[in-house]
């Protein structure tokens, strides 16, 4: 895993060696038996029965559950859409010299992150549309999100902005640049490379966010699941089978977002994560050519 | 108006189940964790890949759609509790993997030297992670687990989804009894912002006290 387990236990010894055998095979025992009383429970309720999975066996179940499933990246890729921009513009508001645009920025973000989406959700399902605006189905899903996630991303990109090396803005400032050339000519760029990994993983609960399309009945992929389960009489298969597709598209994004970060760790940084290791190598030559030349 | 103020203790009980609901939903999820982050560092293999392919799994699963199969699903099986039971064991469940990256961070943050002097020592696995590794590694942690809390409670409100009369279930209650969306959603969000400006500030008290000074 990391450095600190290889230190946790040396090689072990004959005996040690024995221990862990036997400890192995007792821990295949017990979680074997788990397993066991698992699948007995279920094939006691008759959960395990062919006919209860077999509609999952057919095109048009399948691709009831598909359309649910683009429906639920539609969501999710539109509210991404929505909430990368104004999340970056909202840290830039914070980021802001001006006292109003900072306190604004700032009020917005951390009510945002400190009140549930649900709420959120509720007001435009129940309160809005009591002062008579009304919005479709998939706006009462996507904009609650937006609200929520832009608060989320703002406080990311802010990160990615204050961790990148004060001398990136000094340079600039001293070759001349405007504050606003500065923000979007050399810090931007290089925050928004350091932070896009924990982006994507933010997509990940972006996307989980979209299940509460369950309680506005938006078609994504849980309420279709409750549809079909209603229509089948069997909520367990047909959640479970959602709850496995889930599963298997976030796992994909994570493993993007490792890939991403991993590919940004390889490339030596500007400014930021190479704080440490890459900036006092030089500042020594530098200092060394200054005592020979002088 | 007035009958919102009149419900105000209705929906301070609410807040409270809210509490209840995070605060069991915490605990389970800080044992469950620490379990998990051990399993993942021990010896044994099996426990190793347990640990490692429920982190993978539950990081992925949605809460509601967890929920909602422990919900609606589970009974099928004959598998039946309480809603309240089933939300505070469906949280802790959730939230275990995240306190378990807390607590792998942490233990990631205590100098490897600790470790090494404890092994040389004599100490054996369980006594250098329980009397060195550990108690060192929670220090560092009271931040991230100050989020994760925050997590817990915030995703507490789903449980409204399913019909628990937490705080979001009572507000919408009482939004659908009066017809006063503007205090009754004003109060709901007040509430859960009280609770989250409270364990921020209490977690940076603690962390400033607890802190090691290296």
């Amino acid at each position: 895993m990391s450095a600190s387990d290889r230190v946790l236990f040396d090689a072990p010894g004959p005996r040690a060696r024995r221990r862990i055998r036997i400890a192995t095979a007792l821990s295949v025992l017990v979680i074997a038996g788990l397993i066991a009383l698992g699948v007995h429970q279920f094939a006691r309720h008759g959960q395990l029965d062919h006919a209860r999975w077999q509609p999952f066996e057919q095109w048009p179940y399948q691709r009831f559950l598909l359309r649910g499933l683009v429906k639920t990246l539609k969501a999710a890729g539109m509210a991404a859409l929505l909430a990368l921009p104004s999340g970056a513009l909202l840290a830039l508001g914070r980021l802001s010299p001006h006292r109003v645009l900072r306190v604004a920025a700032g009020g917005f973000v951390e009510l945002f992150r400190s009140v549930p989406l649900l709420l959120v959700l509720y007001v435009f399902l129940m309160g809005i549309p009591r002062a008579g605006y009304t919005f479709p189905v998939f706006w009462e899903l996507v904009i609650p999100i937006v609200l929520c996630t832009s608060a989320l991303f703002a406080e990311i990109f802010r990160a990615g902005v204050l961790a990148l090396d004060r001398g990136q803005s000094e340079a600039g400032q001293a070759l001349g640049l405007r504050r606003r050339q500065v923000m979007w000519l050399v810090v931007l760029p290089q925050a928004v490379r350091l932070v896009v990994p924990t982006l994507v993983s933010q997509l990940v609960s972006l996307l989980k966010d979209t299940t509460l399309g369950y309680v506005v009945s938006y078609g994504e992929l849980l309420n279709e699941g409750k549809v079909l389960g209603s229509y089948t009489h069997d909520f367990l298969q047909s959640y479970l089978t959602v709850t496995v597709i889930y599963v298997v598209v976030n796992a994909v994004l994570s493993q993007l977002a490792e890939a991403l970060e991993r590919r940004g760790r390889r490339r030596p940084k500007a400014g930021a994560a190479g704080v440490g290791t890459l900036v006092p190598e030089p500042r020594g030559e530098l200092n060394a050519e200054m005592l020979h030349g002088g | 108006m007035h009958e919102v103020v009149h419900h105000l203790g209705y929906l301070a009980a609410g807040l409270g189940t809210t509490l209840e609901l995070s605060l069991l939903g915490f605990a389970g999820a800080f044992v469950l964790g620490t379990l998990l982050t051990v399993m993942r560092v021990c010896p044994i293999v099996p426990l190793r890949v347990v640990g490692t392919l429920y982190v993978e799994v539950f990081r992925n699963v949605p809460l509601l759609a967890f929920l909602v199969l422990f919900v609606f699903g589970l009974p099928d099986a004959g598998i039946t509790c309480s809603l309240f039971t089933s939300e505070a064991v469906c949280l802790a469940l959730y939230f275990a993997t995240y306190v378990c990256e807390a607590v792998r961070a942490g233990i990631n943050a205590v100098p490897v030297g600790q470790a090494e002097a404890a092994r040389a020592i004599g100490m054996t696995f369980g006594q250098s992670l329980g009397t060195v590794i550990l108690p060192q590694a929670f220090r560092t942690m009271v931040q991230p687990l100050a989020n994760v809390f925050i997590g817990v409670v915030l995703s507490s409100s789903l449980g409204a989804a399913v019909g628990v009369s937490e705080l979001i279930g009572r507000t919408q209650w009482l939004d659908l009894q009066y017809d006063e969306p503007v205090p009754t959603f004003l109060l709901a969000a007040a509430g859960y912002v009280l609770v989250t400006l409270a364990v921020a500030l209490l977690a940076g008290r603690v962390q400033k006290r607890m802190a090691v000074r290296r």
